[in-house]
């Protein structure tokens, strides 16, 4: 475990060292702070929409945070060839793997909790009124819905040859998955076979990252998924994020490094 | 005296995408064995194999036939690397760590405890001469600072051997110099020290034993001495000659 928390740790000061994620908070920052700050017409439905536009950019700017820094582990480390010093080491592709994916689903999730801090803070002040469990619950989900993505991101970028092709596929798949995963089993029954079963199969297939957007519930006050639910949905987002990173480690360990 | 490094008929074949040959011979049944505490040259011109037989070493590369052993353990277990440093040809590290995280991030690969890391971070800054730098980002060190960040990971886990690959290519004369005396004090250390060059009289000076490939295979393997004595020329002469290099009659 050692290498592993090691690999870890240089992905997170990466992170850090790097620009995008200042520019990322900065522009969300100030889109949250000014939007969360406004109230118009002491309207309290407009002030919840304001909050679920808030959440929203929160969503995108995680999700390009992740996206874009899982993208370029594993490329960046065989373009700029620190891969080779590190595999001299007593280290496995498998550990790499390992390394890359916590340390990008941790530097996600340090992000995500800075976004929600601020978020929290700001309409907090405004509205006086801070449900801290279901910001927690919120975020918890969220993060776990990273992973995911981050599993799939790593697999993507052994698959294509740019990191930008791969941030762009990626990009559009967990969108689409996020916007039309629920509608496919419907889409399916509205269509005739062979496109029908096609629908069903990736409906079946895909991981529902929609799952785990709790925004509505969290802007209009809904109140907590029960936890259990929380905890078999994790259980749910462990299996795919597992899959996921088996055949990472598979394309991983036959590709060559020269 | 046991063999640190070994071949046993090792092969190794690139895919190419010519259409009229579809499988090109990197090396052809390499037979190698180092000694613990010799500084062994590993010499040949370009393209002849020396990096592809590194590569094989570190388990970069799995070979088509044959096998490699370090320390008697076969290279693609990955435990037969946890004594051996590693120098690559160009310096290849995390340029947006210093040169004491970087240090440290090894140092946890091994599994150092913190506190002989700390003790092993502060002697090796010393020895490469990079103590008052190892605050500052790698990206901001010139070409022979980062070679010598790269001699200092390499010997973070203290290991009895050495794996160089053109240590000194592009290094000014006094980087060259800093990196041979290094070298130097590792065999004085005992260290077993296995690099490959181009620089000839540097390999005549430092080296106990040297062997020469040419097309992937071995052209000959011995003491450095009993070779220009025998040729009764000196380093460069005898591998050119090895090589079947032809040297053109002055116009």
């Amino acid at each position: 475990m050692n290498t592993i928390w090691a690999l870890a740790g240089v992905v997170i000061k990466e992170l850090y060292r790097r620009k995008d994620f200042y520019v990322l908070f900065v522009l969300t920052a100030v889109i949250t702070f000014v939007a969360g700050s406004v109230q118009f017409f002491h309207d309290p439905n407009i002030v919840r929409y304001v909050e679920d536009l808030c959440m929203l950019l929160i969503w995108i700017s995680a999700l390009l945070i992740t996206i874009a820094t899982a993208a370029r582990q594993i490329p960046a480390e065989r373009e700029s060839r620190t891969i080779f010093p590190l595999l001299a080491k007593p280290v496995t592709r498998g550990q790499v793997i390992l390394g890359k994916f916590f340390g990008c689903w941790l530097a996600s999730g340090i992000a995500l909790a800075v976004f929600y801090l601020f978020f929290a803070v700001i309409t907090g002040s405004r509205e006086h009124y801070w449900p801290v469990a279901d910001y927690f619950q919120a975020f918890l989900l969220q993060w776990i819905m990273l992973g995911i993505v981050t599993a799939m991101t790593l697999l993507g970028s052994i698959l294509f040859a740019a990191p930008s092709s791969t941030v762009t596929i990626l990009f559009i798949v967990v969108a689409g998955i996020l916007f039309l995963g629920r509608h496919l089993n419907t889409v399916a029954l509205h269509n005739d076979e062979p496109l029908r079963s096609i629908f069903y199969t990736i409906y079946f297939i895909i991981p529902h990252l929609e799952l785990f957007d709790v925004r509505e519930r969290v802007v209009n006050d809904w109140g907590l998924v029960n936890w259990l639910d929380c905890g078999l949905a994790a259980l749910y987002a462990a299996a795919y994020t597992g899959l996921f990173l088996l055949l990472t480690w598979l394309g991983f360990r036959r590709k060559s490094l020269t | 005296m046991d063999a640190i490094l070994r071949t046993e008929n090792l092969c190794v074949e690139y895919r190419t995408r010519s259409l009229k040959v579809d499988i090109k011979p990197a090396l052809k049944d390499l037979n190698l064995s180092v000694r613990a505490g010799e500084i062994f040259g590993f010499l040949g011109p370009n393209g002849a194999g020396k990096t592809t037989t590194i590569n094989v070493l570190l388990g970069f590369i799995p070979p088509a036939s044959g096998a490699a052993y370090l320390f008697g353990i076969d290279v693609r277990q990955p435990i037969a690397r946890q004594r051996i440093g590693y120098l690559p040809e160009m310096t290849y590290y995390y340029k947006f760590l210093t040169a004491e995280e970087l240090l440290r991030f090894y140092a946890r690969i091994f599994g150092l405890p913190s506190s002989e890391a700390d003790k092993r971070i502060d002697r090796l800054l010393k020895l490469v001469e990079l103590e008052p730098a190892r605050k500052r980002l790698i990206k901001t060190y010139s070409k022979g600072m980062q070679q010598r960040v790269g001699i200092a990971q390499a010997l973070i886990n203290n290991p009895d051997l050495l794996v160089l690959d053109e240590p000194t290519s592009g290094l000014d004369p006094l980087g060259r110099m800093k990196v041979r005396e290094i070298i130097q004090r590792l065999k004085n250390d005992g260290k077993t020290v296995f690099f490959s060059s181009h620089e000839l009289g540097e390999v005549e000076t430092v080296c106990d034993r040297v062997a020469i490939i040419h097309q992937g295979e071995l052209k000959t393997l011995g003491r450095v001495d009993e070779l220009v004595a025998q040729h009764g020329v000196n380093l460069e002469k005898v591998f050119l000659d090895i090589i079947g290099y032809q040297l053109q009659p002055a116009l």
